[in-house]
């Protein structure tokens, strides 16, 4: 009280300060509640502040709410506190924000609102903060509303919406308001045709928005209930009697546990009620045992099922929304049906995003295998380790070349010349010996296989090593909440794209590639035509080999690069290309299409357990040779004969 | 029937009935030594071990040389099935060994378990590890040794036989079938990593050296038991596979190996031969993985994963194809190489400027050299046999006939 009197002479004493700006007045009248605000106190000096519409309210808002706003006892008025020094601080004008006068340390007192009190400042800013010029800061004012959602800034939004220039803002305004209004509109028809504005809209606020409105409790009752009924509750009869139990409203089922408990409980010695302890290793000993016990009355009695039957029988269950208005539910119904409509419809399209994205991975790990086993017939099983080698190029690459970019570039090609040249080698010195003998082949290679693998472990070590993005790869492409994918995927999706484009081109339009084609289709016939086939088996091998290299940048891309990542591609691959069909380019294709959009398709009913999709998806596959024997795209005529 | 063919077929069994009575001598005099030895403390019980492991590894060669050496289908699924038999097996040791404990902590409480509880307390034990304690349904016969012995035989046995049916009846063939039994491998191994497949996921099946029964013993009688078995049951197979593939199911046998299509047109029925060596090898492979793991002490999804079964394949093609010793010799050669290579047994090579550690570069050496005998002996070590023998094939390449293999001018002329 004294304070008060103190500061009230203050001020009348001071005079000449007081026409400096109305905020102060203000703040005087208020004096002690902004310098020590409480909740409840607050609101009058906020209401006095908005009222008057001054520039500097915002501001000063700010200052308070972070803690800056200080009261100089030599003439009582508030500032704020700018650079302290040597125990002086200078004090900066609360409107014109000018240093205008230094004060020492100990002659200051700092308002300290609490943590109650800066919220009610806080949400007294926003309205302030929904017209700042930044947008982003707009922004922020619009998440922090969207974070706690209170009626009070349904006016506030609303006047805001009017100068909002912003297209995106705008609607980020309007989507909110709906949500805000929905929930705490005056009237019922505000709320409805708020929430019927909602029925498009995906974002998980909405989403949940319309959740709350439409929160039920659960009641049991002998008699229908009143309030706005949403329907009864469907519960198995255990779980039915079990709530009646917890409300108290019959006797609980006597369980296995509860009889052993009540024996314990009741053991006198080694026997229960004159029947020794050592006898009851069966649950009908141990009930006999215990319906004594319930006819001595120290234990409560079995409950028959007729006695449960009975009570379920007068007893129903009910869920109550704690919305009372039955329009609101309604229509909050019809909207959310049509909001997961649209969430299944975006949810469908993600789902499809990351088949194709996988099926082009599985694509790209296949090709050069459709190439070397598809059209000559030779089983590879160290072209997983091809793709190895490529990953490994780029990061023994990345080591000199520390632009991300450039050391891409300069990667892509040496992994296709690495690998290329590691399966000519191959190729020349063993398979070639073995084209009679294919299942050798396949063992050899293997052979080959587990070498290589073995070498990259002791060249690179046992952990895995990274294969960085160029920052333009990072990151992703963002539909809306729930459809999105990273343009690495996309990038996968773009090379394996010019992959089938340049095999398609190779094969069917080059030279190189009528003759590959010849040599497929019949050695000795090619070779009187004058084409080498010791010459195009070679380069053919080379080419599917080379590709593997191109297809291990991109997969250690996007995951990591170890000396197992081929051998964890290669069943995958081989399955790619007997499914699509021997031999074709297309089928292999079709193959890795068929395998992207079944395994994310199993996935997708059960996200967490990608193991059981794999399972699932070989097991389809086997089926699916059964039905083609051939692949989708089976060969024709006299070239299907081999 | 010219008194050729008579005299031909006349010839024959003497030649494979040497190599069988060769064969299980040697067998029984190795089980002999090591008896002896193992007796006299001169051999280790881990050492006893491992060549009890290493004849079951050499039986399942053997099935796997019927299949592929004789039959011509190169199953790169047989190791699957010699994981499932371990499973099998594995099951009733676990159960009975987790109920033997479970029994002995609740035999303290005054009031006596009731068969309830003790399944409750099992399946807590088991599953504790995946998260949950109910028993799966896969477990209903673990409490029963007959039930899950049969179950050895029945489990591998019926995954062949309607796998086999599949994939067979649809004329799979060659490299296409090998993918298929890859990719049936890889699913199964895919299915058992997963917690909720029943079989404790990727933990696997633990302590299965431990025989119920037999907590008294030393694990020296029991590794020696094993061994006997183990050695009993290669002998016993050996016989059977011997005896299928001679005469004349074995003349089927490599007629379908040879030329599928010629065999049909002579009016056999190609695929039931095929599904029978192939169901047959599966479950002979399936108790060989049942005699293998109580050895092992462990199995987990990873020993059933599709390179097991190429190594299976890798053994056979170094010990020689089509010839029953050599699978046998392939896989006991390899698999004792491969574990003093990498147990550190072989002393490193220093070169000066860089060491070479065994340990690492010892599957480097495998695989140069598979590729080696691929290359150079498609015959294996069986073939040197042969030049012990003196036993050469005549040299098939002629002038006779429309395909390589066909008989030389010399041949005809007899």
């Amino acid at each position: 009280m004294i304070r008060f009197l103190l500061a009230f002479l203050l001020t009348t004493l001071s005079a000449p300060a007081l026409a400096q700006a109305d905020l102060q007045t203000i703040l005087q009248t208020h004096a002690d509640e902004v310098e020590s605000p409480g909740r409840r106190t607050v609101a009058p000096v906020i209401e006095d502040l908005l009222a008057s519409g001054l520039p500097s309210v915002p501001m000063f808002l700010e200052a308070w709410q972070g803690r800056d706003i200080v009261r100089n006892a030599e003439d009582g008025l508030f500032y704020i506190a700018g650079a302290e020094k040597d125990d002086t601080v200078t004090l900066i004008d609360i409107a014109s924000k000018e240093p205008v006068a230094t004060a020492p340390d100990a002659a200051l007192s700092e308002a300290r609102p609490n943590g109650g009190v800066r919220r009610v400042i806080g949400a007294a800013l926003v309205q302030f903060r929904l017209s700042d010029p930044d947008p982003q800061a707009r922004r922020d004012a619009l998440a922090s509303i969207a974070r706690r959602p209170d009626a009070d800034q349904i006016e506030p939004l609303r006047g805001s919406l009017d100068t909002e220039e912003n297209a995106r803002i705008r609607a980020e305004k309007e989507r909110l308001l709906n949500i805000l209004v929905a929930r705490f509109g005056a009237t019922t028809q505000a709320r409805v045709d708020a929430i019927e504005a909602l029925s498009g809209s995906i974002t998980p606020d909405a989403r949940a928005a319309l959740a709350q409105i439409l929160e039920t409790e659960e009641g049991v009752g002998t008699e229908a209930p009143g309030g706005n009924v949403a329907g009864p509750v469907t519960l198995s009869p255990d779980e039915a009697y079990a709530r009646l139990v917890d409300e108290g409203l019959a006797p609980p089922i006597v369980t296995p546990a509860a009889i052993r408990d009540a024996i314990l409980a009741n053991a006198e010695g080694d026997s229960v009620a004159g029947i020794p302890l050592a006898t009851l290793n069966t649950d009908a000993a141990r009930r006999a045992a215990y319906d004594r016990l319930a006819t001595d009355g120290r234990a409560s009695p079995f409950v028959t099922q007729a006695q449960v039957d009975a009570a379920l029988a007068i007893h129903r269950f009910d869920a109550i929304y704690t919305e009372a208005d039955p329009a609101v539910t309604e229509a909050a119904l019809a909207s959310l049906s049509a909001v997961e409509r649209q969430v299944a419809l975006n949810q469908t399209a993600d789902l499809a995003l990351d088949a194709i994205s996988l099926a082009s991975i599985y694509f790209l790990a296949a090709i050069g295998l459709a190439i070397t086993f598809g059209v000559m017939g030779v089983i590879n099983m160290a072209h997983g380790e091809f793709i190895m080698m490529g990953a490994y190029t780029g990061y023994v690459v990345q080591q000199f070349v520390p632009d991300y970019t450039l050391s891409l570039v300069i990667a892509l090609p040496l992994a296709f010349v690495v690998a290329a040249a590691a399966g000519i080698a191959m190729e020349r010195l063993v398979i070639r010996h073995l084209y009679h003998r294919p299942l050798e082949t396949l063992l050899a290679t293997f052979g080959i296989s587990i070498a290589l693998q073995q070498l990259a472990k002791n060249i690179f070590g046992t952990q895995a090593r990274p294969l960085t993005s160029p920052g333009w790869l990072s990151g992703q492409w963002v539909a809306n909440e729930l459809v999105s994918i990273s343009y690495i995927r996309i990038a996968i999706f773009v090379l394996a794209l010019a992959f089938l484009e340049l095999l398609l081109f190779i094969l069917n339009r080059t030279r190189l590639g009528l003759e590959v084609r010849a040599v497929t289709q019949n050695p000795g016939m090619a070779a009187s035509m004058g084409i080498d086939p010791d010459r195009i088996n070679m380069l053919t091998f080379g080419l599917g080999s080379g590709i593997a290299g191109i297809a291990g940048v991109a997969i250690g891309l996007y995951a990591q690069v170890t000396s197992e990542m081929g051998a964890n591609y290669i069943v995958q691959s081989f399955m790619t290309v007997v499914v699509g069909g021997v031999g074709n380019v297309w089928g292999t294709l079709a193959g890795a299409g068929l395998i992207g959009v079944l395994q994310k398709t199993i996935e997708g009913f059960n996200p967490s357990n990608t193991l059981a999709a794999q399972t699932y998806m070989i097991l389809f596959i086997i089926l699916f040779i059964q039905f083609r024997p051939r692949g989708i795209v089976a060969l024709r005529g006299r070239a299907a004969e081999g | 029937m010219t008194d050729a063919t008579l005299s031909y077929r006349a010839q024959r069994p003497p030649i494979k009935r040497t190599s069988t009575m060769i064969f299980l001598g040697t067998l029984t005099v190795f089980v002999v030594l090591v008896t002896v030895l193992s007796g006299a403390d001169l051999i280790s019980t881990s050492f006893v071990k491992l060549l009890g492991k290493t004849l079951c590894l050499a039986l399942a060669a053997v099935a796997m040389d019927v299949v592929w050496g004789y039959t011509g289908i190169l199953s790169l699924g047989h190791m699957a099935f010699f994981g499932l038999g371990g499973y099998m097996i594995g099951m009733w040791l676990m159960w009975a060994r987790t109920e033997a404990i479970v029994q002995a902590n609740l035999a303290t409480q005054s009031l006596p378990p009731t068969p309830a509880e003790l399944r409750d307390a099992i399946g807590g034990q088991i599953f504790g590890v995946v998260g949950t304690s109910d028993i799966p349904l896969i477990w209903s016969f673990a409490h029963a040794l007959p039930l899950q012995l049969i179950l050895v035989v029945a489990v591998p046995g019926l995954l062949a036989l309607v796998f086999g049916w599949l994939a067979f009846r649809s004329r799979v063939t060659g490299v296409y079938l090998s993918i298929l039994t890859q990719a049936m491998t890889l699913a199964l191994s895919l299915y058992l990593f997963q917690n909720d497949s029943g079989l404790r996921g990727n933990n696997g099946l633990s302590g299965l050296q431990n025989i119920p029964g037999f907590e008294n013993t030393s694990q020296a009688w029991i590794s020696l038991t094993f061994f006997w078995a183990s050695a009993l049951a290669l002998g016993l197979g050996y016989l059977l596979f011997a005896w299928v593939v001679s005469g004349r199911m074995g003349s089927v046998l490599r007629a379908v190996r040879d030329d599928e299509a010629r065999v049909r047109f002579l009016g056999y029925h190609v695929e039931s031969f095929k599904l029978f060596a192939f169901t047959l090898t599966a479950i002979v492979t399936g108790i060989a993985g049942a005699l293998y793991y109580p050895q092992a002490g462990i199995i987990n999804p990873g020993e059933v994963a599709p390179i097991a079964s190429i190594y299976l394949a890798v053994w056979v093609a170094i010990g020689g194809r089509g010839r029953l010793y050599g699978a046998a010799i392939g896989a006991i050669a390899v698999s004792l190489l491969s574990n003093w290579f990498t147990s550190g047994g072989v002393p490193d090579i220093d070169l000066g400027f860089y060491e070479i550690r065994w340990t690492e570069w010892w599957l480097v050496l495998l695989g140069a050299g598979f590729v080696c005998v691929t290359l150079f002996a498609p015959k294996g070590l069986g073939g040197l046999v042969d030049l012990i023998a003196r036993r050469t094939d005549p040299d098939r390449q002629g002038a006779y006939g429309p395909d390589t293999g066909a008989k030389r001018t010399s041949e005809g002329a007899e």
